[in-house]
């Protein structure tokens, strides 16, 4: 128990000494700077990725509505959030819209999540009771249906149909000059959160069912109500996610939610480890800064002295990372943490669990 | 009321036939490898590009065979490359790698293609008008159910009455027994993929005859589309997925004369969980249960 | 052997008739199993025995029968639908007034019946200690919210001693932190039945408990079987291949064959029964 004691202690530092060093970065740099952009984006998708995880890589459901749900905690943070005073602008083509209250940021971003975790348990219903694959396809129907609903015109007094959705609160102006303190806070308690689900006596029973539904039937699970409390809550830290997504981005539009996005996601997680929350954070900061950052230079046309480095183009970055990414999914099939956590990496794995 | 939905109807039935010749790719490799090929949607959208690409430089009655080829090869090769390496592992891995595909396809697409929509060429004789009843179409909604009633029929001979057929079933009910029975199961899942891709590669002959903007993600839809369609009718089952396929097709633009067009996608989908909760084996699919 | 108290069935299974289809998998069985006995189900491979289990635990639901567990039904069903046509075993109408009773695997291990399978079925990422854990999760007071939050520190310790404490019974407290598919496939039978023990059952159905082990381990076994049903109160009821075992610890036994039962009587009366010898025991070398 001492040792556990002294493990977490450390534990606590290591992630107090992270906030620390991305806030002192975003006081130097700017909060323009590449690296914030990466510190905020890369947060936001650690959180929906470690939420994809609890359900794909811990409770072994394979499922892709992730962009789904992420779509209803943004839409449902940014209508909640949007200022009485610019609704009329916002929703020019709608008469100011039907929502006609403004919510706190704080109280949204929690709403958002409560949202997203109720359309998960709607959905759940009927779709996990369906195997493997199928829940796949289900999933990922119910999250194009929920983009289909999200623009029609008829809810576009709420939805704002098709238009952009702006003038909500966004990182920039929540807290200007520490957005990336924001976000690591917000980030950081959901995934202590899905971390202490985890390791909790529901989190063993996730793990029961991902290693064996039958054996975890028979040992007085019930694999529906599991399940479904998974995919509740997995959801709701998507929700949450995609409210943040909407904070960083600064406007909104139900088309970019795509399934793309999805794969993307499972893509982090698959190359972090399934079944490894530090590894899909890992993951998430490494993809974002790849895409966004240190990739970049693959995309833009480049001369040096007379000769023109062939292959750079728009879009080369995004092969060459689909390549790589290809690479892990063949040749690396445990990705960088395998179902290992960062923190357990100094003890054997039989140090887990045992109290003697 | 006929004279008002025929031209929807007859819109539905080619599309329908369209996503016919998908899901034909879809069902038989769901049937054998039980892997949902994630990745069949953007062999179909390289099959629209390739005919782009092509024309520009080939006259058309050359690049029309080319074009199957190349397809063709696409498809073998990914299930070389991506699928064949995961064959013992967890299925789970193996949709992943599909999934890793389809990204990097319609990434490299982008990238060839620099993100702009291409025009599709005009294939004569398919795009000329002609007159039913009181509709006016493109020859393409008649060729396109005659030509899929044809070779999902030459499909279905072919997998009931050769070897390879033969072959194909035994994989697909046991995929070990086979193997020790001898059967080369490298050489029926490449023909299985074979067969898919020149479906698919026909299939958007038709298809872009219609839709004639080519983008790196416009096999997307029709490609979920064509699954769910084999999932109605049985996944594993040609004509289940040719059936399944064609009432997708007509119910969707059935939907569209409605003037519910924004929920024309979301309809299949619906379609697709209720089906999966009521008959999850679908409209001509075998039923299956788990050992303990 | 142990004293059984008789006429005081905790499992009574009365005319089980289970078909796949067109298959009679199992044809009117009806069977009891007392407190404190332990029972065996024999019969030659394929004759329905674990198709019964199956039925009991709720895997399967049965055409038709009744399943009664401390007296209470868990099981009633009878031929429906297509079915009634189909049907081709006895007595299909004897329950048709009654509401069929269905109930999920997991309700059934919640009223106090553990089963272990005959191809090991352990969770695999997890340790030794992990597995008798989970075993102990349905019988929680926590939910998902107390338990993140940690307000159940008193009850996750007390589940944790409790899983410490069935390894050490079963004699596994020193391989408690390897993976469970690590260990040796005699100690994973073992583990299989701490984890089973962990849902605080009072019927144990193991599904041949002594597949794969050599004659000493069987031995073991044997007692160890013997030992847990003493020391948790429990009643067994096992299927078994290995005859020594199954004569050595059984109290009585239930004969299958095609489906049918064939004999049922003490461990004496079924060496000696000439219809057991014909159909199982003469044909098979055991």
């Amino acid at each position: 128990m001492k040792k556990g004691n002294k493990r977490l202690i450390i534990s606590l530092v290591i992630v107090a000494l992270l906030y620390a060093g991305g806030c002192l970065i975003e006081q130097t740099a700017g909060t323009k700077s590449m690296v914030v952009t990466v510190l905020q984006k890369g947060a936001v998708y650690a959180l929906i990725a470690v939420s994809m995880n609890l359900l794909n890589g811990f409770t072994g459901l394979f499922s892709l509505g992730q962009a789904g749900f992420m779509l209803v905690g943004a839409y449902s943070y940014a209508i909640l959030t949007i200022p009485m005073a610019k609704r009329a602008a916002v929703y020019q083509y709608y008469n100011g819209g039907w929502v006609q209250f403004t919510v706190g940021f704080l109280p949204a971003l929690l709403v958002a999540g409560v949202i997203a975790a109720l359309f998960a348990a709607l959905i759940g219903m009927p779709v996990l009771r369906l195997k493997g694959d199928y829940l796949a396809i289900a999933t990922l129907g119910f999250a194009e249906i929920i983009r289909a609903i999200v623009q029609w015109d008829t809810i576009g007094p709420l939805t704002n149909g098709s238009n952009l959705l702006k003038t909500y609160p966004t990182l920039k102006n929540i807290m200007p000059g520490n957005t990336v303190l924001f976000t690591f806070i917000v980030v950081g308690v959901c995934i202590g959160l899905i971390l202490l689900l985890i390791n909790s006596t529901y989190g063993r029973a996730f793990k029961a069912i991902r290693d064996d539904e039958v054996a975890a039937e028979a040992m007085g699970i019930n694999l529906f109500h599991h399940k479904q409390m998974a995919f509740v809550i997995s959801s709701f830290f998507a929700g949450i996610g995609g409210a943040l997504l909407a904070m960083y981005q600064g406007s909104l539009q139900a088309n970019s939610f795509k399934s793309s996005m999805t794969y993307e996601i499972l893509l982090i997680v698959v190359i972090g480890g399934m079944g490894s929350v530090s590894g899909s954070i890992l993951a998430s900061f490494l993809f974002i800064a790849c895409s966004e950052w240190w990739l970049r230079f693959l995309d833009a046309e480049t001369v040096l002295g007379n000769f023109k480095v062939p292959l750079l183009a728009p879009g080369f970055r995004m092969v060459v990372f689909s390549v790589v990414i290809m690479v892990v999914v063949l040749f690396f099939r445990k990705g960088i943490m395998g179902d290992r956590e960062l923190w357990e990496l100094g003890s054997r794995r039989a140090a887990k669990g045992g109290r003697k | 009321m006929f004279d008002t939905l025929l031209p929807y109807l007859l819109a539905g039935i080619s599309v329908g036939g369209q996503y016919a010749l998908i899901a034909v790719g879809y069902t038989l490799v769901y049937g054998i490898l039980r892997l949902i090929n994630f990745a069949h949607g953007d062999i179909f959208t390289a099959a629209g590009f390739f005919m782009v690409y092509l024309v520009a430089s080939v006259p058309l009655p050359l690049a029309i065979p080319l074009v199957i080829i190349l397809t063709v090869v696409l498809g073998f090769a990914v299930e070389r490359v991506a699928y064949k390496p995961l064959r013992s592992s967890p299925r789970m891995s193996i949709m992943i790698s599909a999934i890793g595909v389809s990204y990097l396809l319609q990434n490299l697409m982008w990238y060839i293609t620099g993100g702009l929509a291409k025009q599709y060429p005009v294939l004569p004789g398919l795009s000329q008008t002609i007159q039913i009843g009181s509709a006016t179409t493109k020859l393409v909604t008649i060729v396109t159910p005659v030509l899929t009633i044809a070779l999902v029929v030459a499909l279905v001979m072919l997998i009931n009455h050769t070897k390879i057929g033969m072959a194909m079933r035994a994989v697909s009910v046991d995929f070990e027994t086979s193997q020790l029975m001898g059967i080369k199961i490298n050489n029926v899942i490449s023909v299985t993929f074979i067969i898919g891709s020149a479906m698919a590669a026909i299939g958007s002959l038709l298809y872009f005859t219609n839709y004639t903007a080519v983008t790196p993600t416009v096999g997307a839809m029709p490609g979920l589309k064509a699954f769910v369609a084999a999932v109605f009718g049985g996944i594993g089952s040609i004509p289940g997925a040719m059936i399944g396929a064609l009432i997708i097709g007509i119910c969707e633009n059935l939907i569209k004369a409605a003037g519910w067009t924004a929920f024309s996608d979301a309809f299949t989908f619906a379609l697709l969980i209720v089906v999966l909760l009521f008959r999850p084996t679908g409209l001509f699919g075998e039923k299956t249960t788990d050992k303990v | 052997m142990s004293e059984a108290k008789a006429n005081v069935p905790v499992l009574r299974l009365e005319n089980i008739t289970m078909q796949f289809g067109g298959v009679v998998a199992i044809n009117n069985l009806s069977l009891e199993v007392n407190q404190g006995e332990i029972v065996a189900l024999i019969g030659p491979n394929g004759a329905g025995k674990t198709t019964a289990f199956n039925c009991v635990t709720g895997v399967y639901e049965p055409t038709n029968g009744i399943v009664e567990f401390h007296g209470k039904p868990i099981v009633v069903n009878h031929p429906q639908g297509k079915m009634i046509k189909q049907y081709g075993g006895i007595n299909g109408d004897l329950y048709k007034d009654r509401k069929p009773v269905v109930h999920t695997p997991d309700r059934i291990t919640h009223m106090g019946i553990a089963r272990t399978f005959q191809n090991i079925r352990l969770f695999k990422s997890q340790t030794a200690f992990e597995n008798v854990l989970i075993g102990t999760h349905l019988r929680r007071t926590s939910n998902f919210l107390t338990a993140t939050l940690r307000l159940n520190m008193k009850e996750e310790k007390a589940m944790r001693e409790k899983a410490m404490n069935l390894l050490e019974i079963v004699g596994l407290a020193d391989v408690a932190n390897e993976l469970a598919t690590s260990l040796p496939y005699g100690k994973q039978r073992r583990l299989e039945i701490a984890r089973a023990l962990a849902t605080d059952p009072t019927l144990l159905l193991l599904d041949e408990p002594a597949a794969g082990m050599n004659p000493q381990e069987t031995d073991e076994l044997g007692e160890f079987i013997v030992d847990i049903k003493n020391k948790f109160n429990l009643t067994v009821f096992m299927i078994e291949h290995h005859m020594n075992l199954v004569m050595d610890i059984s109290d009585r036994i239930y004969v299958l064959d095609f489906g049918k039962q064939i004999a049922e009587g003490t461990p004496e009366e079924i060496q000696k029964n000439p219809v057991v010898i014909a159909a199982y025991l003469g044909v098979d070398e055991e």
